[in-house]
């Protein structure tokens, strides 16, 4: 999208649309969410509607929290809800990312849109031999 | 610019501005107050979306533009953001809406009123830029609604009332305005553009059976029991049905508020009374009419019955008008190969084949068609129907001025050039 604006102006905007969702007077000018008598595919995004995905892993995202900016893009993205941000939790006071092993699925999406390279998918093997 | 200069006075409901097909749909986006355009070029799409940027970025328009790198992520864009609960539009032509074709699901199962421009043009290969139907009919079981306009008056009129109609609880179901390549898209009409309260009386605000949104997730797109999903595929149809209605309604509004009155699905031009009939879609039906005339003089008693709407089909009309002509002939500027013309099969369904018909094939691949043409053509069916009683034709190619019905009759062969026939004869005889 063109004028998303500075990084600072991103994370306030991402943060805000979070609060605000559907609150915002601008947006119910021009919407009104009428269900209409229909059928709706629709689901709950809820961790483990598909059973426990973290067996499917080959591959673990690692966060590095020195590294996370706390830009809430792999929360965005992960296609199984299962980023966690905890606020202010980082090493400089920043959100950081944190992932539930119990139901990521290692797609490797959030690796691949994390604009500083704070994720890395290692083998699963690494984790196994350890224990 | 005239436009606002009428805004200010207010002496008309709008002002007439001479324009090409293409940017009567841009001011009708407009218009309609659609908050996100995502869109990559194909002629003879492009200019719409370069009007609607030149609009954006002049502080017209009040909308972001989303350059895609592909119309499967145009339509994608368009769907995202309207299921985040904002008017959404896209436009595209040939390649770029078959390229799209999946999403065109997506948007349809998912119930979210999207609207779209579809630009007539035949799809490769050969690679052709020109007008043909293949492209929109091929969306025809998606679950779009799909509207055809005969000139720049209608694409603009049209695509106002298609958010109404797609945004209506009774249908939530995206929409397909389709208008002809470069006989439309870059011709240059008078068109009259309605004023902005007017379409704000005619438009409600947006509506949508839900939103997804950051916080708040939903998700769309889950598996569900095959029982269960054939319930959803009978409610999109009963949708479907229910669109009749909805769009005579809006039809007759938007007449009250401009004159121009929509409340029919089809458009009969002197079929009361006729003995012949004309049915078809899209610019050329403006041909007919005239050819229509014309015939009248020579005392063939001709009409012309347009179908605006493709989807819903507008069966009751057809058979109201149709069902007791002598003969009717079916225009269709596409192909379904191995049978017959997409909107022949329809029409002829619909009238149970009970009058004499004919599927004329035309026009396939901008080839021009005129007036005269059909004038031709007509005559060529009556007489066919004077020698045999009745006779059901469900392909009957007419090109450059010839007939070739599909069964027997032989066809034209064209020659692939000498130079290349050679290359081809080395490599043929490499291989044996
Ligand atoms: S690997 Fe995939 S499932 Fe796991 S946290 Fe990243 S995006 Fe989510
Ligand atoms: S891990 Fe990367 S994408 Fe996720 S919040 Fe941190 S910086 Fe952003």
């Amino acid at each position: 999208m063109r004028r998303l604006g500075s990084r600072k102006q991103r994370k306030s905007r991402l943060r805000g649309e979070m609060v605000l969702a559907g609150s915002s007077p601008s947006r119910k000018d021009v919407l009104v969410v009428e269900p209409g008598d229909h059928f709706y595919p629709l689901s709950v995004a809820a961790p483990g509607s598909m059973g426990r995905t973290g067996s499917w892993r080959t591959q673990r995202p690692v966060v590095n929290a020195e590294k996370c900016i706390g830009c809430y893009m792999c929360w965005l993205y992960c296609p199984d809800n299962t980023i966690i941000m905890r606020e202010k939790a980082g090493p400089r006071g920043q959100d950081v990312a944190s992932i539930d092993y119990e139901y990521c699925k290692g797609c490797g999406i959030c690796a691949n849109v994390c604009p500083v390279n704070a994720i890395e998918m290692v083998d699963e093997s690494k984790f196994i031999s350890q224990s | 610019m005239a436009l606002e200069a009428e805004e200010k006075t207010g002496v008309r409901r709008g002002t007439v501005i001479p324009m090409r097909g293409n940017d009567a749909v841009a001011y009708a986006v407009k218009l309609s107050r659609v908050k996100v355009v995502a869109a990559y070029p194909i002629t003879p799409q492009t200019i719409i979306v370069e009007k609607i940027d030149e609009l954006i970025s002049k502080g017209e328009m009040d909308a972001e533009m989303i350059h895609v790198e592909s119309e499967h992520s145009a339509l994608a864009a368009t769907y995202g953001a309207a299921v985040g609960g904002v008017r959404a539009f896209t436009a595209t032509s040939s390649h770029g809406l078959v390229y799209m074709y999946e999403v065109l699901w997506w948007a349809a199962g998912s119930r979210i009123p999207v609207v779209m421009a579809v630009v007539t043009r035949a799809i490769g290969a050969p690679w052709n830029i020109h007008v043909e139907h293949s492209d929109i009919l091929s969306t025809r079981d998606t679950g779009w609604l799909i509207a055809m306009a005969e000139n720049n008056q209608e694409a603009l009129d049209l695509t106002v009332m298609m958010f109404r109609v797609t945004e209506d609880p009774r249908v939530y179901l995206p929409g397909i305005v389709g208008l002809d390549g470069f006989i439309l898209s870059h011709t240059v009409e008078p068109v009259e553009v309605p004023d902005q309260e007017l379409v704000d009386e005619f438009l409600p605000p947006r509506r949508q059976p839900y939103t997804i949104e950051s916080g708040a997730p939903i998700a769309m797109g889950n598996i569900i029991p095959d029982e269960a999903f054939e319930e959803h595929r009978m409610d999109m149809h009963e949708s479907m049905r229910e669109a009749r209605r909805v769009i005579e309604e809006a039809g007759r509004e938007y007449g009250k508020l401009t004159g121009r009155d929509y409340s029919s699905l089809v458009e009969c031009y002197k079929c009361s009374d006729a003995d012949y009939l004309f049915v078809g879609i899209g610019s050329w039906m403006g041909d007919a009419k005239i050819a229509v005339d014309a015939l009248r003089e020579k005392g063939l008693r001709f009409g012309a019955l347009r179908l605006r709407w493709i989807r819903p089909f507008p069966w009751d009309e057809l058979r109201e008008y149709g069902l007791e002509k002598k003969a009717v002939i079916v225009l269709d500027r596409s192909i379904s190969f191995g049978y017959a013309g997409p909107v022949f099969l329809e029409v002829s369904s619909a009238l149970e084949a009970k009058p004499s018909m004919v599927g004329v094939l035309a026009g396939v691949g901008g080839v021009d068609v005129n007036y005269e043409d059909m004038v031709k053509i007509a005559e060529h069916v009556a007489g066919l129907v004077e020698e045999k009683g009745r006779v059901y034709v469900p392909a009957l190619w007419y090109h450059l001025g010839e007939f070739y019905p599909m069964k027997p009759g032989p066809l034209p062969t064209r020659k692939t050039p000498r130079h290349v026939n050679k290359l081809l004869e080395e490599l043929w005889s490499k291989k044996t």
